[in-house]
């Protein structure tokens, strides 16, 4: 009762602003487009597994390579390609090279190509017949950039602006007193947080259908998997974006301080969230990704969305996400003891 | 008045912000159903001390009980409107959704809650303005309706914060015929101020200073035992002046 009327409200004056909604709709599917339409290049050394090695290539490769692996047979080499350990691998039938693509990364499948051509050429010869052929476990050769960053996008997209709308609203709430005013009625702490969750997440909801179905519908990027999944994971992103920016709301004075944390906390998240190759980040920031939501939020989305997988990939993603929200919410609840110690 | 309950009984109560001592140890008692006004000049503490009987903050040292019942509990705060020093309002919203939204925290709905919303806004006169968005309302119309919010769940005890300021004297005067009104009703009502002659319309008088209490009374035991004529006097005389 308390709560629903809590979320009423949220939804009334999010409503009434009507210029901050269409930011949030709209300035999304404004720069989903711009990317859809620019997009390209990168540098990664890709890991190559190979079954049944021909002698005469042994030689030319450096077998000790810790990018390379050799396989006794191909059911062990695809199991590796599905749990992503290699990329690709070469086999060989009748002495002619067949490439086995993991093919969700079109920029790793590009550099997958390039160096297995590079290190086949001198068997090939001169004979144009010997041209390997290519299979993908997931994707295809047409898959652009624009497929593979698409879900990462979506989810930093969600995130950024709900932590920025629920962190100035709830920051609003406290510098104009209503948060005191709130606290002088029986509203209990956890009922305000709920409510914010609540009402800020079916809000998210709208806009992430509005934005997912744009991306996938319009601008025709690739999906695999349920667009339900797509909205669960994004869901569950923009509760732990909401809490965080709650949360850090009460270390602003103001909105322009609010607006400070999107260097520190939200733009960094991009880097870890696979948007860049892991492995081409230096060593000693490698370890931030699992402690950032996005870094689950984007791995479960492109598990959906271009691997096509369901509930069985994703559902560690859910939980950890779910956990963040959760921790979230109860830091928040402890916060509010600030202006009321019941 | 020894016959009458002890609603508010305030208890050694000290308050310390850092390293300034905000209360020093107020003690005091405010019976059923009187207006008790807080009368001190700006940053004596009289906001700090309505804040504890709201349960928004606590004591250093001391104790608040309110109805025999320690502050801060969840079930004494439903029996208490306050109204804040500084407007709590939802500017976006008009003046109806900032009522429903309020009177629905206290659990009132339907029918009850447009009787409720139609009362209180009658009361402040606002009535003509209840579609308004509260972003488009005067300082002095957002005050009434803090004060309209306040009263919305007919809490037992009243406590408000410099309710009249920016109000103009006819207006003024009207809700002090409310405050009476409530009083009859058996409301207890606590009023801070730092304007004298309002303090001449209190049942009874706390004068605080420098966030000790300095002297207690009806207006008249006040004025008699000082030899002044106004109150403004008489709060000079228990200041030192
Ligand atoms: N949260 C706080 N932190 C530090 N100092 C405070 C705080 N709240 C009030 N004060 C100080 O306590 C004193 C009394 O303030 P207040 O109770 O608001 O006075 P009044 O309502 O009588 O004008 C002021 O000096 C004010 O600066
Ligand atoms: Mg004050």
């Amino acid at each position: 009762m308390r709560i629903t009327a809590l979320i009423i409200r949220i939804l009334r004056q999010i409503v009434r602003d009507k210029r901050t909604m269409g930011l949030l709709i709209f300035a999304p599917i404004l720069v989903l487009t711009m990317l859809h339409l620019v997009f390209n290049g990168n540098d990664y050394t890709p890991k190559i597994g190979f079954v049944h090695i021909p002698e005469s290539i042994v030689d030319q490769i450096d077998i000790s390579d810790e990018k390379i692996t050799e396989y006794k047979n191909e059911k062990e080499a695809k199991e590796d390609l599905s749990s992503q350990e290699i990329d690709g691998y070469v086999v060989f039938h009748n002495q002619s090279p067949s490439i086995f693509l993991e093919g969700s990364d079109p920029t790793v499948n590009g550099a997958a190509i390039k160096w297995i051509q590079t290190v086949l050429k001198p068997l090939q010869g001169n004979e144009p017949s010997l041209e390997p052929k290519v299979d993908f476990l997931h994707g295809s050769a047409g898959m652009g950039q624009f497929d593979y960053f698409g879900p990462v996008l979506l989810g930093f997209f969600v995130f950024f602006f709900v932590f920025l709308i629920a962190g100035v609203s709830f920051l609003r709430e406290r510098t104009t007193g209503t948060l005191e005013r709130l606290l002088s009625t029986p509203l209990r702490k956890w009922e305000i947080v709920t409510g914010y969750v609540l009402g800020f997440g079916i809000f998210t909801m709208i806009q992430a259908t509005i934005i997912a179905a744009y991306a996938i519908y319009v601008l025709d990027m690739l999906m695999e998997g349920a667009f339900l999944y797509v909205l669960l994971i994004i869901l569950l992103l923009s509760f732990t974006a909401l809490t965080l920016g709650i949360l850090l709301s009460s270390f602003a004075n103001n909105e322009l301080q609010m607006i400070q944390f999107i260097p520190i906390v939200v733009v960094p998240q991009i880097f870890f969230s696979g948007l860049f190759n892991l492995e081409t980040i230096s060593e000693w920031l490698r370890w931030i990704g699992p402690f950032t939501p996005l870094y689950y939020a984007a791995d479960a989305l492109r598990d959906i969305m271009v691997r096509g997988y369901g509930w069985d990939e994703i559902y560690r993603d859910v939980f950890v996400l779910l956990g963040f929200s959760i921790l979230f919410m109860i830091v928040n609840i402890l916060a509010l003891r600030k202006y009321r110690e019941i | 008045m020894e016959a009458t309950k002890a609603c508010i009984s305030i208890r050694h109560v000290s308050k310390q912000f850092g390293k300034q001592q905000v209360l020093k140890k107020i003690s005091l008692e405010i019976m059923e159903g009187e207006i008790f006004g807080l009368l001190g000049p700006s940053g004596a503490g009289k906001t700090t001390l309505v804040k504890q009987l709201a349960g928004l903050d606590t004591p250093t040292s001391g104790e608040n009980f309110l109805l025999q019942e320690k502050m801060p509990s969840l079930k004494l705060i439903e029996k208490v409107g306050y109204m804040a020093q500084s407007d709590a309002l939802y500017g976006e919203l008009s003046a109806k959704e900032n009522l429903q939204f309020f009177s629905a925290l206290y659990g009132l709905k339907g029918k009850k809650q447009q009787q409720r919303i139609e009362e209180v806004m009658k009361l402040v006169q606002l009535s003509d303005h209840l579609h308004k968005l509260v972003s488009n309302y005067s300082g002095g119309m957002k005050r009434r309706l803090s004060l309209a919010i306040a009263l919305l769940h007919e809490p037992e005890i009243l406590i408000l914060d410099e309710p009249t300021v920016g109000i103009d004297p006819m207006l003024r005067k009207s809700i002090w015929e409310a405050f009476y009104e409530l009083k009859n009703k058996g409301t207890t009502l606590i009023v801070t101020t730092h304007v004298m002659d309002e303090a001449e319309k209190c049942d009874r008088l706390g004068m605080i200073r420098n966030g000790s209490l300095i002297a207690v009374g009806t207006p008249e035991e006040l004025k008699q035992k000082t030899n002044s004529a106004t109150i403004e006097e008489a709060f000079l005389v228990y200041g030192g002046a």
